[in-house]
């Protein structure tokens, strides 16, 4: 819960520009960028996702080295993972 | 990629540690309080205290918002859990922390319908989904997490979805320290600031503790080089007589943190007078409720909470592990009474957890303290 996660960004919601499809070690939800800036971020950008929230924009050096620590960690990481995959938000 | 090699790279560790080395005055002992669960983890996971020279020492603090929710509160909220018109929801971590009546996980088990939750997105879309239950998110954690439960409620509002609600737990940082700072056990040298914590609420926050009590603060990325260059700022500032705030994880954290985060609580929540924080006691303005404009929607005062002091058994030594006081192992149940499975005391129940980090990565630097302690 307090893991800060990277994920790319693959696309923002036409219909909510407040949501964005992002991936997340392979795994694609949807998650809210409405604390960042407008247009601060887009496709292609990495973000460190906060339950379910887009807390800051980073660069992908740092989301890469971000990554590595938490695979380093293990089962902490595994769990935010699973369950951000079982997380709900899609058009909310 | 290079990048990320060179912060493991083993051989700038031990560089490191010669340079810290080499900074620290003879027979001086320095402690450096690593304030955020996710320095912790990093600590033990990488033995990164064998790096370090045997007068500095890393001591771990509060930062772990699992591991501060008091007794009482779980009580409150499995009152709230148990009605029947209502659907509790948390994050995974919440559900082992004991409580008085014991945990979310007895609860359930009592016919309470708990359930786990990844965001309070994922609570408000429960409620969307179940018009005839009152659905209620018990939010936990620091500044990382305290805008998105805002940003929820103002999705709850904007929908118009009456039944939704929050169970307010929410603590900030700062006073925290300050209380550290205040108490007597412990004499600190200096602090390796948190990473995201700061990413919301930037540097400024941390001006008092340079200011007024003349210590170092440097925030800190989470990689195991990270750590040490924040150990070597802040020797660097101590040998030349300084103490300011510092900035090494400038990638990630602005000085200012993120303004619209900051905007987002304020405008839903405000500091409570007082909280009580697991074995650290009360500490006045140190968590979050919500306003009054927000009474429908808080579940404090939509169903009333008995709000029980209930103290922490007496065998847990939580608090002084929180105040960086004792180290883990030092505890007298730890890894006995009290593991992962059957946690007494919380520092035990979130992987951020100090007692939880050093119970699963912590056995080559207890061993090594043991044969320090038998010469
Ligand atoms: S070992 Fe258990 S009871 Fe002791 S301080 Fe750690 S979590 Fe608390």
């Amino acid at each position: 819960m307090c893991l800060g996660i990277p994920g790319e960004i693959v696309e923002i919601l036409a219909d909510r520009p407040d949501l964005a499809k992002v991936d997340v070690g392979g795994v694609r939800r949807a998650v809210n960028i409405g604390l960042l800036d407008e247009g601060e971020a887009g496709p292609g950008d990495w973000v460190l996702i906060h339950v379910g929230f887009a807390l800051s924009k980073i660069d992908e050096a740092e989301a890469r080295a971000a990554l590595d620590f938490l695979t380093s960690i293990g089962q902490a990481y595994d769990d935010e993972i699973a369950a951000l995959r079982d997380s709900m938000i899609e058009q909310g | 990629m290079r990048f990320v090699d060179e912060y493991r790279d083993a051989g700038t560790a031990r560089a490191l540690g010669a340079r810290i080395a080499a900074l620290c005055e003879p027979g001086r002992t320095y402690k450096f309080m690593e304030v955020c669960g996710g320095h912790t983890h990093t600590i033990y996971k990488h033995g990164l205290e064998d790096h370090l020279p045997a007068g500095v020492e890393l001591v771990h603090g509060p930062g772990c918002p699992v591991c501060v929710i008091p007794m009482g509160r779980i009580d409150d909220a499995i009152h709230i859990a148990e009605r029947p018109d209502v659907i509790m929801t948390s994050f995974g971590d919440m559900m082992r922390v004991p409580g008085g009546r014991g945990s979310f996980l007895d609860a359930m088990a009592r016919g309470a319908d708990i359930r786990m939750v990844y965001s309070p997105l994922d609570a408000l879309k429960i409620a969307r989904e179940n018009p005839d239950r009152r659905v209620v998110f018990m939010a936990i954690g620091f500044e990382t997490t305290a805008p998105s439960t805002a940003m929820t409620l103002l999705r709850a509002r904007a929908e118009g979805l009456a039944n939704f609600s929050v169970f307010c737990n929410h603590v900030t940082i700062i006073p925290a320290v300050k209380a550290i700072l205040d108490s007597p056990d412990l004499r600190l040298s200096g602090f390796i600031g948190p990473g995201h914590v700061s990413a919301v609420i930037g540097c400024r926050p941390y001006a008092f503790i340079a200011r007024d009590y003349g210590r170092p603060l440097v925030v800190a990325g989470f990689e195991p080089l990270d750590v040490l260059h924040a150990v070597l700022a802040n020797l660097e500032q101590l040998a030349a007589g300084r103490a300011e705030v510092e900035n090494r994880y400038a990638r990630v954290v602005p000085w200012d943190g993120n303004p619209r985060a900051l905007a987002v609580i304020d405008e839903v929540m405000e500091p409570r007078a007082h909280f009580e924080w697991r074995g650290l006691g009360f500490i006045p303005y140190s968590a979050l409720r919500l306003r009054d404009r927000w009474a429908a929607y808080d579940a404090e005062q939509i169903f009333g909470v008995p709000g029980v002091r209930v103290a922490d058994p007496k065998a847990c030594q939580c608090g002084e592990v929180l105040k960086g006081v004792l180290k883990p192992w030092e505890c007298k149940v730890f890894g006995t009474a009290c593991t992962p499975e059957t946690p007494i005391g919380t520092c035990m129940v979130s992987s951020e957890g100090a007692c939880a980090a050093y119970y699963n990565f912590g056995r080559f630097s207890r061993d090594r303290v043991r044969e320090a302690t038998a010469r």
